[in-house]
């Protein structure tokens, strides 16, 4: 397995003199049974930022989350959260970190407003700001209508979205989302992205999970990507694009029926052949350099094939995930059941 | 949604957090936080009816059935019986809510929302201790339909009203207590159903194997010696003595201590395992 250290540099805001990072973990190992599900992993995330920890279903992702939240014992390794060892103050913990789970962890049997009330009663807040806090909430996040519903007939977004909630009611100032739209159809994903970033506009620092690439991608400033409990790669998104070292030139073409010339054109340039989508006219080019894509527009220039639109782009997190780990993210490996819960 | 942060609230400063931050939970707290649970569960009882069935339908179900088929046997006529008897149901009828006690508490914990207590900065008793201050419902609704349905058959507890009011709280303190024993259980146990078992386990030998239904005389000497040293018999002499004579007798003294025996040994490794299990 390559291990891709990639600097600090870049990206996400720098570490301001004298604060400590948001969350500092060395070393941390959980070992269920023989299964090593996280074998080592450092972090280093900065205030303030949203830092995306990307990886398949298994890897350790939620393992990892769950030890820095303390609902698992730490087996070797130590972690700290603004300067808080995790391990031996377990309550102060609690009380700096938000948890929004893979599965919505709300009370079935409460109303969405009940359970707003039940978690601010349980952390202490009085009850007319109890109440004023949870009306905040409902209409914040989109759920008036339904807060006197039982959460049973809840739709997966807006569990999601009432979870979300459960976890600002003290506005911890770090909030852990573990795989927060797996499951979310598009519009409500764009919701819960927008969300995210809010908090961190808020002063908060977000550590999420995420399978998705192009989630990561959108939302985190850095990136850990973890494999079979170890981090093989940290940096920004771009960085790890760049890591993979090279682009992506994109065609479309006025008319889709010069694709085939158009194709003949690209591999006398380059030797390779593109990816082509015939009936979008679209021709995708891998480039070793970004200046080659000059090459290609002026051999179709000279070929008269004319173009509607060019772009070159890095390659999604997709194919860096190949580069980086030598398999494909969506491969099964059957370990991922463990970590779930 | 999108626009949930206004842009007029204060900042979140983690350092600020770090300084106020608790150290640990304290007593009044605990109480409170406990009370919450308890409020929870009450929700949860209220709409969830069929968590009553077993609370409602045992004590009408079982006093008519041990009364008609053991009240000729034991004590010659089935009025005869009902002094006994009732206080050996009372016991029995407390002991069976107890375990269902353990049990819902585990399907409970499997469900998402306890991962979120786990990680709320509350004491790690409340999520256990907060449904048994709820079970107190049931366990009054049991031991009033118990005497309910005793009276129902010809019951006169000569002890009156105080008399059957005490042996009604000395059962109901019983079975709260003795509940810790089954939301350990409910703690260790992989599943619901294994808690179900383990439970019966322990229920069938303290309960059958008492004075609730027949004298210890008629039993051999092995057996009655198990007889008398549990607590469940103390518990029925004590709801016998206060029901029918309204007598405090020292049994009243032997159940409350040994439940609270129970419980100083059951409540710590209920937490301690409930805190490994996470």
């Amino acid at each position: 397995m390559s291990i891709t250290e990639l600097g600090r540099t870049g990206g996400g805001p720098a570490p301001s003199g004298g604060v400590d990072l948001a969350v500092r973990a060395e070393g941390l190992v959980k070992t269920f049974g023989e299964h090593r599900a996280v074998d080592g992993i450092d972090l280093a995330v900065r205030p303030g930022e949203i830092f995306g920890v990307l990886g398949p279903n298994g890897a350790g992702k939620t393992t990892t989350l769950r030890m820095l939240a303390t609902l698992l014992k730490i087996d070797a390794g130590r972690a700290e959260i603004f300067g808080v060892d995790v391990a031996g103050n377990p309550h102060v913990i609690r009380q700096l970190v938000g948890v929004t789970g893979q599965y919505a962890s709300v009370d079935e049997n409460l109303t969405a407003r009940e359970n707003l009330w039940l978690f601010s009663r349980l952390q202490g807040i009085a009850p007319p700001r109890a109440r004023r806090i949870a009306a905040e909430l409902l209409s914040q996040f989109g759920l008036e209508d339904a807060a006197n519903k039982p959460i049973a007939h809840f739709s997966g977004g807006m569990r999601r979205r009432l979870d979300l909630a459960a976890s600002l009611i003290t506005r911890p100032p770090l909030i852990f989302l573990d795989e927060p739209t797996t499951g979310l159809d598009p519009r409500t994903r764009g919701q819960m992205w927008d969300t995210i970033r809010g908090l961190v506009t808020d002063g908060c620092t977000v550590l999420l999970t995420t399978q998705y690439l192009d989630e990561a991608d959108q939302l985190a400033d850095r990136v850990a990507v973890i494999d079979h409990g170890r981090k093989v790669a940290e940096g920004t998104p771009d960085e790890l694009k760049t890591a993979v070292g090279n682009s992506t030139l994109q065609v479309r073409l006025a008319d889709p029926g010069e694709t085939p010339t158009a194709a003949e054109v690209v591999r006398r340039v380059l030797g390779s052949d593109p990816i082509l989508s015939p009936e979008q006219g679209r021709l995708n080019v891998a480039l070793d350099q970004a200046d080659l894509a000059a090459d290609v527009l002026i051999a179709l220039r000279t070929a008269g094939v004319s173009i509607s639109s060019v772009s070159v782009a890095k390659p999604s997190l997709d194919e860096v995930f190949l580069a980086l780990t030598g398999h494909e993210t969506d491969e099964d490996r059957g370990t991922g059941t463990k970590e779930n819960r | 949604m999108s626009t949930m942060i206004a842009p007029v609230r204060e900042r979140v400063r983690a350092a600020d957090r770090v300084a106020a931050a608790r150290r640990r939970v304290s007593l009044s707290e605990t109480l409170g936080q406990t009370l919450m649970m308890a409020w929870r569960a009450l929700k949860k009882m209220l709409r969830n009816p069929e968590q009553f069935f077993d609370v409602a339908l045992q004590p009408i179900l079982f006093t008519a059935m041990f009364a008609f088929i053991f009240g000729g046997a034991i004590a010659g006529d089935v009025a005869s019986y009902l002094p006994a008897m009732i206080p050996g149901i009372l016991a029995q009828t407390v002991l069976t809510t107890c375990m269902a006690t353990g049990t819902q508490l585990r399907e409970d914990m499997e469900k998402g929302v306890f991962d979120r207590f786990k990680s709320l900065p509350i004491a790690r008793i409340a999520p256990l201790a907060g449904p048994m201050v709820a079970d107190l419902l049931r366990y009054t609704i049991a031991a009033t339909l118990t005497f309910t349905m005793g009276l129902i058959m010809g019951y006169r507890p000569e002890g009156g009203p105080g008399g059957v009011l005490a042996a009604i709280l000395l059962a109901i303190f019983t079975g709260w207590s003795l509940a810790w024993v089954f939301t350990w259980v409910g703690t260790i146990a992989r599943s619901a159903q294994a808690v179900q078992g383990i439970s019966m386990m322990i229920l069938f030998p303290l309960t059958f194997l008492s004075n609730a239904f027949v004298p210890v005389e008629t039993l051999p000497g092995w057996l009655a010696a198990f007889v008398r040293v549990n607590p469940v018999s103390h518990l029925v002499t004590a709801a016998r003595d206060l029901a029918n004579r309204a007598v405090v007798s020292g049994e009243v003294a032997w159940t409350i201590a040994a439940c609270l025996i129970v419980m100083a040994i059951f409540a710590p490794l209920s937490v301690r395992s409930y805190k490994r299990h996470m």
